[in-house]
């Protein structure tokens, strides 16, 4: 394990940019910048934007009513936070002071769940945990994303740049080379995004089903045929952090629907 | 709604054993066949549109082609057997990393090098030798 670990650490810090947040050459420009709904059809575009028709909003719902569950503690999530998320989602992932740890929504949830209602973790990928997401996301839905690299989490910015411009798997692609460099162009019928992460947790034509970023990392790994991180591992956290940074701006659009 | 959550195994598997040597590139072509068998173009074609092998058309598109929706992500390849010796086409499917560092195509006949590779993969080129020469053959035909 400790052997993984330093491996995994030189991994991340062989091909580390320079300490300031400057954007890389390849980097899109600000006034670029396009979410993955940009490159849908007109149909699912308008599907994901009907509040009745979106299924994602399914797990929407039922995050709602998670919040507001008393059955296994004595407190709801409800009982600390009334109005106050509202726009909390698109400052995410974020440094969670106690731990000194970077944290995605996720995290954040089973950080609250253990520190403040004495319930276990739920597990990643978990309808529960998704639905939880999904809800607090939502209510940022249509926020730009704001999130900032402070000294604090620099290094996890670092590593996460790194892992989208080192070449994996045995088809040796980076994330950079198709979301940077040949976003717009096709792949057979499907049209390259440019790799945001701001609509998710998504519902997925190709999962029939909705899930996280994470789930979607995983896919885009083992697509290059990379052996995949586990999904909540730091690792995608760092990687959803630096895809963040690189969204700002862009609106929070969870729950969307992707191909 | 599960999800196969593959635990990390296999960081960095940089093996540094090749397929082929430095001493059969000539410029920017790999002269020589990998194996000592005639390609068919015929195959070729077949790897060329097969999901299950080359999948070429992923990025790729040759004008005349019986399948649907053809990529652009790399460059069209109708009639780049009057552009490109079968040596040239062959490295470009080898290891066109060899000559062009950074180069988006991936190396369809290579081991070393290479990171967190999937456990599945490992130690495995994309492609056969065979299938390799089946697929220069069929595009040293496309004479536009």
């Amino acid at each position: 394990m400790i052997r993984l670990a330093a491996c995994l650490l030189i991994l991340l810090t062989s091909c580390s940019p320079t300490a300031d947040v400057t954007l890389p050459d390849d980097a899109i420009a600000t006034k670029d910048l396009q979410s993955g709904s940009a490159f849908l059809t007109e149909e699912t575009r308008a599907l994901q934007e009907d509040d009745f028709e979106n299924p994602g909003l399914l797990w929407v719902e039922r995050g709602a009513d998670l919040f507001v569950d008393t059955s296994a503690s004595s407190k709801s999530c409800a009982d600390c936070h009334d109005e106050q998320l509202k726009g909390v989602a698109a400052s995410y992932p974020q440094l969670d002071e106690l731990s000194a740890e970077l944290v995605n929504l996720e995290k954040r949830i089973n950080l609250c769940r253990a520190r403040h209602q004495d319930l276990p973790e739920l597990t990643y990928e978990s309808d529960d945990l998704l639905a939880l997401t999904a809800y607090v996301a939502n209510q940022s839905h249509g926020a730009p994303i704001t999130v900032a690299v402070t000294e604090e989490t620099r290094a996890s910015y670092e590593a996460g740049e790194a892992y989208f411009y080192t070449p994996r798997g045995q088809f040796n692609l980076a994330c950079n080379q198709c979301h940077n460099e040949n976003w717009g162009k096709k792949l057979r019928g499907d049209t390259i995004s440019q790799g945001h992460g701001n609509g998710f947790p998504a519902y997925r034509y190709e999962w029939q089903s909705f899930g996280s970023l994470h789930r979607r990392l995983h896919d885009c790994d083992t697509g290059v045929r990379a052996e995949p991180f586990t999904l909540g591992s730091q690792t995608y956290i760092d990687l959803e952090y630096y895809l963040a940074v690189r969204a700002n701006g862009l609106p929070v659009e969870s729950p969307a629907i992707r191909r | 709604m599960a999800v196969t959550v593959v635990s990390l195994s296999a960081c960095e598997n940089a093996r540094t054993d090749t397929l082929i040597q430095s001493s059969q590139i000539q410029d920017d072509a790999l002269p020589e066949p990998l194996i000592d068998i005639e390609g068919e173009a015929k195959e070729g074609e077949q790897i060329f549109d097969s999901r299950d092998a080359g999948h070429c058309v992923l990025c790729h598109q040759i004008n005349g082609l019986d399948v649907e929706f053809q990529g652009d992500v790399g460059p069209e390849l109708t009639g780049v057997g009057a552009r490109l010796t079968p040596g040239q086409i062959r490295l470009r499917i080898v290891d066109y990393q060899r000559v062009q560092p950074g180069v988006t195509m991936p190396s369809y006949y290579r081991i070393h090098d290479l990171n967190q590779v999937g456990e599945e993969f490992e130690g495995q080129p994309v492609l056969t030798a065979e299938q390799i020469e089946h697929l220069v053959a069929f595009l040293s035909d496309q004479k536009g």
